[in-house]
């Protein structure tokens, strides 16, 4: 059992919590701020930019794929703009327009190029490949302690572990900022907060939090895990702190759950085969919010 | 004697002098939303220990040139100084108070941290917050009498309440200027007297205090000097100088009858 764990469930189960996470954090701030679509907008425009950078490359490797995702991104940016400009279009229909498109064009320009040989398709990039990160060089538990067996870790995982510390960095070093700037924006420019230029390094991060784990589990989970958890944990407290806490242990239970509901649910109701994790875990999280819309203590918060 | 003079031309005579010991002075600012101009080369110059009301029908672009001149919007043109120097330098001596339905107040926070984010200035990035600092906060907070509702989640305020929060958090920065846009808009009688108590102490502190302000009848009671806005600035000075019935009538238009006029002063 342990071996096989080590091996098998490990790993999957590692890059699908530090994605969750990664993902979550910036999250909070999304949702407060209601720009919560800005993370399925960047999840979704970044595909034609990775699809790009590969037939550019030949490689799916980090960073062209984080310079197709973020020249992709800036095309997005610029190109909502442009609809609310000369279409006279609300911001969010605008934006709705531009990442749909983009996402589209993404999954013609897949089915058009020669992907076969790496794990790039249409269905790698909804639901990622998270069941097939497998460590085969572990042969226990203590192959983590083990740097040849380490080496054969999948590579995602450190992918995943680094940009997720870096989004902890991130929310710790400027949580302050972020918190003022979130709650009176005009305050905050008052008192000398960079309010732009701190608004556009949240996007960024959360860009960079979206692009490593899309490459990992696709961009249902990203899209789940931006929203689904910030929101079940809004309802859990009024204090932004402990919110960003619930964030946390709620992106958790969605990725560990979701991972072995994936793997084993369809056996216990007499299946043979199991069923997509990125789904499932997307799946778990929206039943976390169900319930923390019915059972959270802080529900309606104000109207109380 | 200077005074006079200046607001017997209008405010138009300003000299450096003028401008160095102003706790707030604007020169030419030029404020737009598309075409139109909402603020119209405006000079004001605000006196150091006064407190000061601005006046003017709606759209006059009273709030528009406050957050022009605390560079929250970007004016078309017009320069800002604050006690003599570039805005940027100074900004540790400014407190603003913004209008309260300019936040969504179920962001998930309590009434004592509301009041401590005065404070992030000298916290910086990473300082934690120290008991010293939570006793300064309950202390603004008990300035506008709502100590007792530090732990307060601050949805569950009133509006009087929240406007009181946002005036301890303004008093929290330990300004020398204070800016408050419209702090009497929908807030209860007594909130009213309580933030006019706490405004009239800081004045009599020696701070200057700046305020968007609506009700004209209030305004000689209130404040000692005055800015008359209609786009331009229609007037300056003091109360008895500028808060005059033609005044009001050039700002105001037909949209003030003149009755309306000779009671408000008469009051």
């Amino acid at each position: 059992m342990g071996s096989e764990f080590v091996s098998l469930s490990l790993p999957p189960m590692l890059i699908g919590i530090f994605a969750a996470i990664a993902c979550a954090l910036p999250g909070n701030f999304l949702v407060l701020r209601k720009q919560a679509l800005i993370g399925d907008a960047i999840s979704h425009v970044v595909l034609p930019g990775i699809v790009v950078a590969f037939l550019f490359t030949g490689t799916v490797t980090t960073w062209p794929m984080m310079i197709g995702a973020a020249v992709a991104a800036l095309v997005a940016v610029i190109l909502i703009e442009a609809i609310q400009r000369l279409g006279k279009i609300e911001p969010g229909a605008a934006m709705g327009v531009v990442f749909t498109s983009m996402f589209a064009a993404g999954v013609l320009l897949l089915e058009r190029s020669d992907t076969s040989s790496v794990h790039l398709d249409v269905e790698h990039a909804l639901m990622g490949n998270l069941e097939s990160l497998i460590w085969l060089d572990a042969f226990g538990w203590s192959s983590l302690l083990d740097p040849e067996a380490l080496a054969g870790l999948p590579p995602e995982l450190p992918r995943i572990f680094i940009a997720m510390v870096g989004v902890i960095a991130f929310i710790w070093i400027f949580w302050r900022p972020l918190k003022i700037s979130t709650f009176d924006e005009g305050f905050a420019q008052v008192m000398g907060m960079q309010t732009g230029a701190l608004g556009l390094a949240l996007v960024a991060i959360s860009a960079v939090a979206a692009v490593a784990a899309f490459d990992a589990v696709g961009s249902i989970i990203v899209i789940a895990m931006f929203i689904c958890p910030p929101a079940a944990a809004r309802l859990m407290t009024n204090r932004l702190g402990r919110q960003v806490g619930w964030s946390v242990v709620f992106a958790i239970l969605s990725a560990v759950f979701g991972y072995v509901f994936a793997g084993y649910g369809p056996m216990w109701f007499g299946g043979q085969d199991s069923v997509s994790a990125a789904g499932m875990i997307a799946t778990v999280s929206g039943v976390i919010l169900a319930l923390a819309a019915l059972f959270g203590p802080a529900r309606g918060g104000s109207q109380a | 004697m200077p005074e006079l003079t200046l607001a017997s031309n209008g405010g138009q005579v300003l000299t450096a002098e003028d401008t160095a010991n102003s706790p707030l002075a604007i020169r030419g600012m030029t404020v737009s939303y598309g075409q139109k101009p909402v603020v119209f080369s405006v000079d004001a110059t605000f006196v150091d220990g006064s407190m000061t009301a601005i006046i003017g029908p709606n759209g006059a672009g009273k709030s528009t040139m406050l957050k022009a001149a605390l560079g929250i919007l970007r004016p078309l043109s017009g320069s800002v100084t604050v006690y003599g120097k570039p805005l940027d330098e100074q900004r540790a001596r400014i407190a603003y108070v913004p209008q309260r339905a300019s936040v969504d107040w179920d962001f998930p926070t309590t009434v004592l941290d509301v009041v401590l984010m005065g404070m992030a200035r000298e916290l910086g990035l990473l300082r934690l917050i120290s008991g010293g600092h939570k006793s300064r906060a309950r202390e603004c907070l008990s300035r506008v009498g709502m100590e007792e509702f530090a732990n307060r989640q601050i949805g569950q305020l009133s509006g009087g309440q929240q406007q009181r929060v946002f005036l301890a958090r303004a008093l929290a920065q330990g300004a020398d200027l204070y800016l408050l846009d419209e702090p009497f808009a929908g807030v209860d009688a007594a909130t009213e007297k309580a933030i006019i108590a706490v405004l009239k102490k800081l004045k009599a502190d020696g701070k200057t205090v700046v305020s968007v302000h609506h009700d004209l009848a209030t305004v000689p009671e209130y404040f000692d000097r005055v800015l008359l806005l209609n786009t331009r600035k229609m007037a300056e000075g003091t109360v008895k100088e500028a808060f005059t019935s033609e005044n009001l009538q050039a700002a105001y238009g037909g949209r003030l009858a003149t009755a309306q006029i000779d009671q408000v002063l008469a009051g």
